[in-house]
């Protein structure tokens, strides 16, 4: 029988990530041996795809952006159409270690969507200020719908089983915040089993994370819609998984 | 009211109710999103045909100025009609972001059975599988 992560695919979602995107795909080789890697070329305009192939991922082309949401749900569907079991998704830009994909993979057989949490302790991945309360009052929100201490909600770093692959394969919203915020109400609504694991993060490539408070009163804002559009949506119901043979 | 007016309400309309017919003669408009502008058009010309009924059913809804009748309606129409369309849009972005899922999935099937076909075939030239 195949190991779990040999049944595993990591999918990256990726826009104009040429300068990393091959150094991340050859680390989760190294790191995660066995399992699938899929780089979502998210409609770039420089090399993406073909720094990826040659690094030996097997690329998706969106002939158009379609942002995170987006590339992930295509990525949800290439993994049910080749029978992969587990979906992970790492970001391109080398912002998560590799390494933690086993840990990640590792807690499926218990839960079914395992998010990768900056904050709980491991690493040295900081954030202050407006932006920091933000993401204290989402997180403390989340929790209580997901009946599980999150503290880091936003993290694009997470581990989906296959009653979240299937779930999400069908319903991963492209809204800015809704992959990460929306995708997790989804699931917990559809009565998914959530849980975090401490990963470490690397300091992101390029950029620094905002600590503006009218860009984290507006971040807080499209939170609050974010959320707020999840709650007032039907609830999805997924099938119960097949009988592992 | 000068005679001036009457003929200006009445051209109103019908220039209304022919640019909306000419759209859907040429597939500009397709009905459903026509429809609301016909119903316009057809209301607007009948009360610049008979300008007395407006003031009647202003009377009969107890609108004390029926001008006012006239500016209601019409936000009323034009916010059913963007609702309309802001909900149009957003099943043709979704059905977009489908169409691009498969087309990118598609896309990479296609270029492993070139791989394949290539690899079955390795005498041939890459100009013989339709690569520019």
């Amino acid at each position: 029988m195949p190991t779990a992560l040999e049944r595993t695919l990591v999918v990256m979602p990726a826009f104009n990530e040429e300068e990393s995107v091959a150094a991340v795909v050859r680390e989760v080789f190294a790191k995660a041996p066995g399992a699938g890697c899929l780089v979502v070329d998210d409609g770039s305009l420089d090399s993406t795809a073909r720094e990826a192939e040659s690094a030996g991922a097997t690329v998706l082309r969106l002939p158009i952006n379609l942002g995170v949401g987006g590339a992930m749900r295509a990525g949800f569907k290439y993994a049910m159409l080749h029978g992969y079991r587990n979906v992970v998704q790492v970001d391109s830009d080398g912002q998560h270690d590799p390494a933690g994909i086993a840990e990640l993979v590792a807690q499926l057989d218990d839960y079914d969507l395992v998010l990768g949490a900056r904050f709980a302790g491991v690493g040295d991945y900081a954030v202050h200020g407006p932006r920091q309360w933000a993401m204290r009052v989402l997180s403390s929100s989340l929790s209580r719908i997901a009946k599980t201490k999150l503290t880091d909600t936003t993290s694009g770093f997470r581990a989906s089983g296959p009653r979240a692959v299937a779930l999400f394969a069908r319903h991963y919203p492209s809204e800015y915040l809704g992959d990460t915020v929306e995708s997790l109400v989804i699931a917990s609504r559809a009565r998914l089993r959530v849980a975090q694991v401490a990963v470490a993060m690397r300091p992101r490539a390029g950029g620094v994370p905002s600590h503006n408070p009218y860009k984290a009163a507006v971040y807080l804002g499209r939170a609050g819609m974010a959320l707020f559009v999840a709650l007032i949506r039907p609830r999805v119901v997924v099938a119960e998984p097949p009988v592992l043979v | 009211m000068s005679t001036a007016i009457y003929i200006l309400g009445i051209v109103a309309a019908l220039i209304v109710l022919g640019v909306v017919i000419e759209s859907l003669r040429r597939h500009h408009l397709r009905e459903r999103h026509a429809i609301w502008w016909l119903g316009a058009g057809v209301i607007a010309l009948v009360i610049g045909i008979f300008p007395q009924l407006l003031g009647w059913v202003a009377g009969l809804l107890g609108v004390t100025v029926p001008l006012n009748l006239v500016f209601f309606l019409s936000i009323a129409v034009l916010f059913l009609v963007s609702i309309q369309h802001s909900g149009e849009l957003t099943e043709l972005e979704s059905e977009t972001r489908t169409l691009a899922e498969s087309v990118a999935l598609q896309d990479l099937r296609i270029r492993e059975l070139e791989k394949a076909l290539a690899e079955m075939q390795p005498d041939a030239r890459p100009d013989e599988r339709g690569e520019r």
